[in-house]
């Protein structure tokens, strides 16, 4: 089999936590082999985070160049096919970035290319067989892909459990030599911060939704401090737009926005179906409602029967116990 | 004499120069009439001239709003008593001793007597109106300040004017008279007329001064005269001349909506390049003429269920900005500049959207104007133009693939008839090729599909089954009935969905059609063509109550206190308004209370069909003020009769703050849990999720 | 500026519900309703705005076969100029790289300034837009959300992780793929449908292409579907009946399994 690489998405010297997730994907591709992490950046952030990885990964090949400070795909690509052994199996994240990698660098490799994987069955032959998700994860299928000359596979975040081994002892292996004139018709201007209330729900993994049983404009803080506890973002059903209790980029529904979440915690919402066509992706539904009957108990995957206004503060004060303090890290760092 | 010019002279050049001017000002008024889009309203004479006797001459609009309408049918009846008299007074400028064709001797004297009352209570009307105006200022009459600067000067100035012709006219009169009774034989003046108070004033007056008084106010009379004439064309007081026209004019069917272009057959609709109204020329005349005639009294904007609730619509000034522009585009003097888009230009889109067509602006002008039309065109020229707000394009787009504004499959529309417990009871046809029935229940897109309509759906069902009827439903071959799509500006759509409907109706080969749907009831009757003939269910529930066929047990709780709430395209649209009331007082034990806003001035619920999915900005939602006059009126069970009130209806309960103390039932699904089965009188209603009457212990869902 | 905009029919998930055939080797087709690739939709808006402020025209094209022609037509209603069919029997069963490569070919017998594809399509792999452009040698941006049009280049903007935009500048002819929510498209009604159905949408097969047909379809396709399966459903809602306590302990383990907890 093939040399398996992970690429490693970094920022302010932190691996992003798909770094554990790519290592999972690659067992389940060959679980004999250990995959090399591959990383490019410049700096002392770049070695920070090399270092680091020393202890999950066996080898960890580092690409410093000062045109790679910013994560510039089409230069990344350049670096990366100059580096990688032909036949190479690289594996990346399917989020902004691998997105924008993935399908080039698998043309310039000459290899395979699966997006947004969810699940490895095992190879048979010279072919993996993956699970992926089509029509907002309405149907799954098996994908086989032909590894033979190698592959490019975008693994979904979030999809992989970190395995629980042992740490390892890694070494850096500094391949920034090998890489020379990178140029590119695309150049990286400057990141906008998105302003703090300008939040998009559509891109949120977790949303804690609230309907009208929140009750009045005050009580939405409740749902804000848990939402802050699990890094997640507060969306909303359309009456608590139309009592202004929050903004209308909040709220999901066929007139609002359609969101896309992995968890979505529906607190005090009856579940109207246009509500319910804002949501796609076949998320884990949490209801939590104080009337049994509503219609959200349908749909929810989890229901609970409570008021919401004392179930979730203390369901806050439970995540804060179990977190810490890493999901707003991870919120305002990713 | 007066300076060089000799008396009959002046006062002939003086109405010369008058009717001169007048007549162009009519002239350049005529002109965007010219350029305007066909309008074919010059059929049913009979018919129209009735409507000039109704509405025109009887005022029949005028009384709903009392003190106002009092006085201006005061003014009106006074204005055509003086018609006469002031040409009289025209032509005795011109020949000293004339006297009018007809109007000698006993009429003559009748008319004089007459005339004079007519003018005392015209005087006393416009002083009313005056203070009225200037003092009281009547909150319809307010111009908000995007709309610019206040009307109550023109207003205040043009019954200063009025008044001005009566003081005048009766001082001409009274002078006369006053010499006359001095000298030999008098004329005689009946007491409390407004000649009469001026001549005992006068009667003591030498007789030069009474003579130059006279001459004073004649000349007065003649110059206001004319600059009244001259000055009823530039403003709101130009329907004192088109009136007459814009009635006789006005649209006689009422249901039905104008085509994409008058004398354009259907088939070649594919040749026209532009959908629409996008510009003031492509109004039709008629339409300009609306614009003309209004009498900014703002009686429209007072009902309009938009304007009550703060969306940016207000039908007077939809009126008033048309108005405005054509004057300026259309100058008396000089050219027009370059013309602007009506939309962004004069109009804003969430203005044209905002309307839920609900009617309440045409049921209470008294000059007939028309709105629904218009905006409907307007719509049409967004549309044409892709200018659709985003909420519109998602259900619009469903209608298109699945005949359904919800998304959802079509071959589960009749699914609603298929719950297990339901069809236990009663079975439903689906006509298909092998069935055949001899009436058909329409369903339409809401009663299918939503899950707490349904069983409005299984609720009418039971009804036409109970009193024996032979009925099917077309079942997935169903469209939607398209009366919203139609009215959102989506024509060719609306076409696509009426044709299928109309295909699938006449392959069912059946004899009558029955909706529950006051929508679906509204386009079958008027936007389709050769079908068998429509009814609402309410009308064939009142009917066989009357008939005996449905039996109604007492109320269980005496202590519930009903009202009933028109829906829009049942009541004002259709003038159903009696049949659900009987149906309800055949209820034993019910009490009924109607709300303050009932019938024909019925408050609209916030729309059906496309309105559901359009996301207005608005102060409050148009329900909760509905459901706040029911309260009101000290009712806490609100009877319905169409889909998409109970949705609204049941909707702003919760945002009222109402849960548990309010609930909402369709007219079926009362009739359905009050009919007596013979046997079993007591039926427990299978209903959706829904709130249930003060008795029971269910509560409504919290969220 | 020329601009072509690759599009795709795809069946419309929002108001379809995915069920499996029996065999499960596809999804039921019968009853679906199919419409373009909503972010292929934006991306055809965001091309007609462009060149109402820069000028030029928009072409759309599928690969596919007869019944795709709706789309393209659908297109053309919303004002696209031209839209262009490839089909051949030869290009069933390509993975994302053949249809690129079928696309590529067709690209460079034309000239276009800019190339836009939606990002992801509803049975697709957000593929065909990067691979493309690497086949092209063109520079390539994908989650693009907001174009300005500079001289002989274009600024545009990237959705990145926290609604954040990230800018860059990117030289043409480039390939961009568009994500949703970049403009509001206009509503094609149904005169306009009306109006373009007469237009010709021309066809070009492999020959016409000059397209290597052993490079493409579905003997070349290195991935490939083996089937469909639906995922474990749930039968309602598997309420928690324990204390509040309990539950709170209970929905935490759930939610964290699920990846929505660190």
């Amino acid at each position: 089999m093939a040399r398996i690489f992970a690429y490693i998405v970094h920022k302010s010297g932190l691996a992003d936590d798909s770094a554990a997730e790519l290592a999972a994907a690659a067992a389940k591709i060959d679980p004999a082999a250990s995959p090399t992490a591959i990383l490019t950046g410049w700096g002392p952030e770049l070695d920070a985070v090399s270092d680091a990885l020393r202890a999950s990964y066996a080898e960890v090949w580092k690409i410093a160049n000062e045109k790679l400070a910013h994560p510039n795909a089409e230069l990344v690509r350049k670096a990366l096919v100059q580096v990688l052994p032909p036949g190479s199996i690289v594996l990346l994240p399917h989020d902004y970035f691998g997105i924008d990698l993935g399908p080039g660098l698998s043309i310039k490799l000459n290899s395979a290319f699966v997006s947004d994987v969810v699940a490895i069955e095992g190879v048979e032959g010279t072919c993996v067989k993956a699970v992926r998700q089509e029509f907002g994860g309405q149907v799954s299928t098996h994908v086989r892909c032909d590894l033979s000359t190698g592959a490019v596979v975008n693994v979904r975040p979030g999809a992989f459990k970190p395995l629980e081994s042992a740490a390892v002892s890694g070494t850096v292996v500094d391949k920034s030599s090998e890489v020379s004139a990178l140029e590119a018709k695309r150049r990286y201007l400057e990141t906008i911060v998105a302003e703090s209330g300008d939040v998009d729900i559509t891109r949120q993994q977790i949303l804690v939704s609230i309907g009208r049983g929140i009750q009045e404009k005050d009580n939405v803080a409740i749902a804000q401090e848990l939402a802050d506890a699990m890094g997640a973002a507060v969306s909303c059903s359309r009456p608590v737009v139309d009592a202004k209790w929050m903004e209308k980029s909040r709220q999901v529904g066929s007139s609002g926005q359609t969101v896309k979440p992995k968890v979505y915690l529906a607190c005090g919402i009856s579940g109207s179906f246009q509500h319910l066509a804002g949501l796609k992706g076949n998320p884990f539904i949490v209801a939590i409602n104080k009337n049994p009957k509503a219609p959200i108990f349908q749909v929810a995957d989890v229901g609970i029967v409570d008021d919401i206004l004392e179930f979730l503060p203390e369901l806050t004060a439970k995540v804060r116990e179990v977190s810490g303090g890493k999901a707003i890290a991870a919120r305002t760092g990713r | 004499m007066y300076w060089l010019v000799p008396g009959h002279v002046l006062f002939l050049i003086i109405p010369l120069l008058g009717a001169g001017l007048f007549s162009y000002i009519m002239a350049k008024r005529l002109v965007p009439l010219l350029h305007g889009a066909p309008d074919l309203r010059f059929d049913h004479v009979g018919a129209r001239l009735r409507r000039i006797l109704k509405f025109w001459l009887g005022q029949w609009k005028q009384p709903r709003y009392a003190l106002a309408g009092l006085l201006h049918i005061v003014i009106f009846a006074g204005f055509l008593v003086l018609a006469v008299r002031s040409i009289s007074l025209i032509m005795l400028g011109v020949s000293g001793h004339f006297v009018m064709p007809g109007f000698s001797g006993g009429v003559g004297r009748l008319y004089n007597v007459v005339k004079d009352y007519a003018a005392t209570l015209i005087f006393l009307a416009v002083v009313i109106a005056a203070i009225r105006r200037a003092v009281f200022k009547p909150a319809r009459y307010a111009v908000p300040a995007k709309y610019g600067k206040d009307h109550t000067a023109e207003a205040v100035f043009v019954l200063a004017l009025i008044g001005t012709l009566m003081v005048s006219e009766s001082l001409f009169e009274a002078t006369q008279a006053a010499v006359q009774t001095q000298g030999a034989t008098a004329e005689r003046l009946l007491p409390l007329t407004l000649a009469w108070i001026f001549k005992n004033a006068l009667i003591s007056a030498q007789p030069s001064v009474l003579g130059s008084l006279h001459l004073a106010a004649y000349l007065a009379h003649e110059l206001t005269f004319f600059a009244f004439l001259c000055f009823l064309p530039l403003g709101k007081h130009f329907h004192v001349i088109t009136s007459l026209f814009n009635i006789y004019f006005a649209k006689l069917d009422r249901g039905a909506l104008k085509p994409v272009r008058w004398g354009l057959a259907e088939e070649h609709l594919d040749q026209v390049k532009s959908f629409g109204v996008k510009t003031f020329e492509d109004f039709t005349w008629k339409h300009m003429l609306d614009f003309y005639s209004c009498a900014d009294c703002g009686r429209c904007s007072d009902n309009c269920p938009a304007n009550a609730v703060g969306r940016p619509l207000s039908p007077r000034f939809l009126t008033i900005k048309a108005r405005q522009y054509s004057f300026g585009h259309y100058p008396l003097f000089g050219s027009a500049g370059n013309g602007r888009p009506l939309i962004a230009g004069i109009y804003s889109a969430d203005e044209i959207w905002s309307c839920t067509t609900c009617g309440a602006c045409e049921e209470e002008c008294p000059l007939l104007v028309e709105y629904i039309d218009k905006i409907v065109d307007l719509r049409r020229g967004m549309i044409d133009d892709g200018n659709v707000p985003q909420t519109l394009q998602k259900p619009l787009k469903a209608l298109e693939a699945r005949g359904n504004p919800y998304g959802k499959p079509d071959k589960k529309r009749a699914d609603w008839a298929k719950a297990a417990d339901f069809q236990q009871t009663c079975k439903v046809k689906v006509l298909s090729g092998q069935n055949s029935a001899e009436s058909l229940y329409f369903v339409d897109s809401i009663t299918s599909y939503d899950d707490r309509i349904q069983s409005i759906g299984r609720a009418s069902a039971r009804i036409l089954d109970h009193v024996g009827e032979d009925f099917g439903i077309l079942g997935a071959a169903e469209k939607d009935s398209g009366n919203e799509v139609r009215r959102f500006g989506e024509e060719m759509l609306f076409m696509a969905l009426r044709d299928q409907n109309a295909e699938a109706i006449k392959a069912s080969g059946v004899k009558r059609i029955v909706t529950a749907d006051p929508h679906a009831y509204n386009a079958l009757k008027h936007d389709y063509k050769d079908l068998p003939p429509v009814e609402h269910i309410s009308q064939l529930i009142a009917r066989e109550v009357k008939a005996g066929q449905i039996k109604l047990n007492p109320v269980e709780n005496e202590q519930d206190v009903y009202t009933y709430h028109d829906p829009c395209y049942l009541g004002r649209h259709n003038q159903v308004y009696d049949e659900p009331r009987e149906v309800l007082d055949a209820i034993p034990g019910l009490k009924r209370v109607e709300m303050s806003r009932s019938r024909d001035r019925s408050f609209c619920c916030g729309g059906g069909g496309l309105m559901l999915f359009y996301e207005p900005k608005e102060d409050q939602r148009m329900g909760v003020v509905r459901v706040k006059m029911a309260a009101d009126a000290g009712a806490n069970v609100i009877v319905t009769a169409c889909p998409f009130c109970m949705v609204n209806i049941e909707d702003a309960i919760k945002v009222a703050g109402l849960e548990g103390k309010m609930t909402a039932i369709d007219l079926t699904e009362l009739v359905d849990r009050q009919m007596a089965r013979g046997g079993n009188p007591q039926i427990t209603q299978i209903t959706g999720i829904s709130a249930r009457p003060a008795q029971s212990a269910e509560s409504a869902q919290s969220a | 500026m020329e601009i072509l905009v690759c599009v795709r029919r795809v069946p419309d998930t929002s108001e379809n519900e995915i069920a499996l055939t029996s065999a499960g080797d596809d999804i039921e087709r019968d009853d679906l309703v199919y419409s373009v690739n909503e972010p292929d939709n934006y991306a055809v808006e965001e091309a007609l705005q462009i060149v109402d402020r820069v000028g030029g025209t928009v072409t759309v094209a599928t690969v596919g076969g007869d019944d795709d022609e709706e789309i393209l037509r659908r297109e053309m209603a919303m004002g696209a100029k031209q839209g262009v069919l490839i089909s051949d029997e030869a290009f069933s069963g390509s993975d994302g790289r053949g249809i690129a490569a079928i696309l590529r070919a067709y690209v460079q017998k034309n000239h276009y300034d800019l190339i836009l594809t939606g990002v992801q399509a509803e049975d697709g792999g957000a593929q065909v837009g990067g691979m493309l452009a690497a086949m092209l040698d063109y520079p390539f941006a994908s989650l693009v959300n907001s174009i300005e049009v500079l001289d002989a280049k274009l600024k545009i903007s990237r959705e990145v992780a926290g609604g954040n935009k990230e800018m860059n500048e990117i030289d043409l002819p480039c390939v961009l793929s568009i994500q949703t929510g970049i403009n509001e498209p206009r509503y094609v009604g149904m005169k306009g449908i009306r109006q373009v159905a007469s237009v010709e949408v021309p066809t070009f097969d492999a020959s016409d292409l000059a397209i290597d047909t052993s490079a493409v379809g579905e003997s070349a396709a290195k991935v490939g579907r083996v089937d469909y399966f639906l995922p474990a459903l749930g039968k309602g809602a598997e309420i928690l009946k324990g204390s509040r306590e309990e539950n709170i302990d209970k929905l935490i383990e759930l939610v964290k399994s699920r990846g929505g907890l660190n």
